[in-house]
């Protein structure tokens, strides 16, 4: 069985090597990856499962999170295991990240899991861990960042940040028919804050209300990215999530 | 080596020459490899069939192996297999396993626990793991606390009480720590005279003539001390107010300083700031009722209990 083929074709013509070999270095990603994004079942949209766009102030916070690089050492996924469940709470749904761009959740942890990290510590404490870490936990290896608490927040692109996320799928409402949509989809309370319109009051007013940084004066990027860090995981209603479709969904 | 490499007959070459005598030699892969790699196709056809794959249509192929677990509202479930259908087995055994040693705190009373060696010895190794996870990054692996920030949990002084029930409410409910700023209520000499009192009531050197002004002032209207801290400093736990008199400080980095006026000038900061923080997160949502009893428990022995 020898078919009449002769490595000369292909070491002869850059051009058909390079197409053959971009092809065979993708299938792997197209047969395991890409099918993930077509599927229906992937975002589950069971009961209790109501998550929701960052509102202005978390969306620039997790832009601070991407820009530190927290990536690299702290992941955002919650494996299907025993010993996770344990010591991080219930896995990561896909819904959780549907409105990420990019997603976060990583596959290397020198730090541990964030994905619900959220109302597990007060702001004071993370506003002191991310000054100081080892104030706070004495055996860790992460850096500090006390630039975060002296910084202001440029607020400066916050709507066209959103309209950036609004390209590429994210509900942020630019039209007063896209306002009522996320009216309906996820309350009044929640669309008003996706409404970029009013992007940087809505920040303004979150970082004032919460005060995260502890610091009254301006809005700092350690507000932003403490906002971030409280709202991760925080979405999902597992009390009223039926676990049975979780697991029928995979 | 390779000198008799070229003067053997049985390999051939690829058939092309490169620049006059440049020659590429066509060695075939062995016959183990071969088979083994048909060997894995085969497998892989096999895994195919018994697990998720492929996608298909808007859904995908289940596979035909399946689990059996039992759910939270105790029917028996069946699903084709998948990681979390796996976990939830996985749970069903951790769970059997522990139940035995849960179902017996959740039917206990405090005291019960901590009397019975074999349940007390359960309660604390696993309310070890859970206040490791949950409970250190703030109060630190040995309950030690940090002096500014998180209370230690190892001495004999309760914020908000030390009791089991006590402990149990600020678990499940969490807290909130507050004092209100007096720096724009009192005079600089007033909020002085305050600290050198406090700061007497520890045995701290002090300016006794500035220490007798503040004993006037603590229970004075104007300064109002007296309403959260009682008469006597003692502090009142309903209200989660310090005792200002047994020498353990959380707000005012007393410890931090090794001289009296550095000592005195901690207390004027805190007094002339307030408090606004100390925020310990509700856990009720977050652990189950099994747990938030054992780590009651747990922080109960800690520090002696009340």
């Amino acid at each position: 069985m020898r078919l009449n083929f002769k490595h000369e074709w292909i070491e002869t013509n850059i051009g058909l090597m390079l197409v053959l070999t971009m092809l065979a270095i993708s299938v792997g990603g197209l047969v395991e990856i890409a099918p993930l994004f077509l599927i229906d079942k992937t975002v589950e949209k069971t009961e209790g499962v109501n998550v929701r766009p960052y509102t202005p102030l978390e969306m620039r916070g997790r832009d601070i999170y991407v820009r530190e690089g927290c990536y690299t050492c702290h992941s955002q996924m919650i494996r299907p295991f025993v010993d996770e469940k344990l010591r991080y709470g219930h896995y990561s749904l896909a819904a959780e990240s549907q409105y990420d761009h990019p997603f976060q959740w990583g596959s290397k942890r020198t730090g541990p899991d964030l994905a619900r990290v959220g109302g597990k510590y007060s702001n004071e404490w993370h506003v002191q861990h991310l000054i100081a870490p080892r104030s706070m936990v004495p055996e860790s290896v992460m850096p500090n960042y006390p630039w975060l608490a002296t910084t202001l927040l440029d607020q400066s692109d916050v709507a066209g940040r959103m309209k950036a996320l609004r390209a590429v799928g994210v509900p942020y409402s630019l039209t007063e028919a896209e306002r009522e949509a996320n009216v309906e989809k996820f309350g009044a309370e929640v669309a008003a804050q996706l409404h970029i319109a009013d992007a940087k009051k809505n920040l303004v007013e979150q970082a004032n209300l919460g005060n995260y940084d502890g610091d009254k004066a301006g809005v700092s990027e350690m507000d932003a990215l403490v906002a971030y860090l409280q709202v991760l995981g925080t979405m999902v209603d597992f009390t009223k999530v039926n676990e049975d479709e979780l697991v029928r969904s995979r | 080596m390779s000198e008799q490499n070229l003067q053997s007959q049985t390999v051939q070459t690829t058939g092309h020459a490169w620049d006059g005598d440049l020659q590429e030699f066509n060695n075939p892969l062995p016959t183990w490899w071969v088979y083994t790699f048909y060997v894995t196709i085969v497998f892989s056809v096999v895994y195919w069939l018994i697990y998720p794959s492929w996608p298909f249509g808007k859904g995908f192929l289940t596979g035909f192996s399946d689990i059996t677990y039992v759910n939270k509202a105790g029917e028996t479930v069946s699903s084709h297999w998948n990681t979390r259908a796996l976990l939830m087995e996985d749970l069903n055994k951790a769970d059997e396993m522990q139940k035995p040693y849960f179902s017996k705190v959740a039917a206990s009373d405090f005291g019960q626990i901590s009397k019975d060696p074999e349940l007390s010895g359960f309660v604390l190794s696993a309310g070890k793991a859970l206040f490791t996870d949950n409970c250190a990054p703030c109060h630190q692996q040995g309950g030690q606390g940090v002096v500014g920030f998180f209370p230690n949990l190892t001495d004999d002084d309760w914020l908000y009480g030390g009791s089991y029930d006590k402990i149990h409410q600020t678990l499940v409910n969490g807290r909130r720590g507050y004092m209100p700023a007096f720096g724009e209520v009192l005079s600089v000499g007033e909020i002085d005279a305050l600290a050198n009192y406090v700061a007497s009531l520890s045995g701290i050197e002090h300016d006794a003539g500035k220490a007798a002004n503040g004993r006037a002032l603590f229970s004075s209207e104007t300064a109002a001390c007296y309403y959260c801290h009682t008469d006597s400093a003692k502090g009142r736990q309903d209200m989660g107010a310090p005792n200002l008199t047994d020498k353990i400080w959380l707000w005012a980095n007393v410890p931090g300083s090794d001289n009296p006026e550095g000592k005195i000038a901690a207390i004027r900061s805190t007094i002339s700031t307030g408090v606004n923080k100390g925020v310990m997160p509700a856990w009720g949502e977050r652990l189950s009722p099994e747990q938030i009893k054992v780590l009651t428990v747990y922080v109960h022995e800690l520090g002696g209990g009340k």
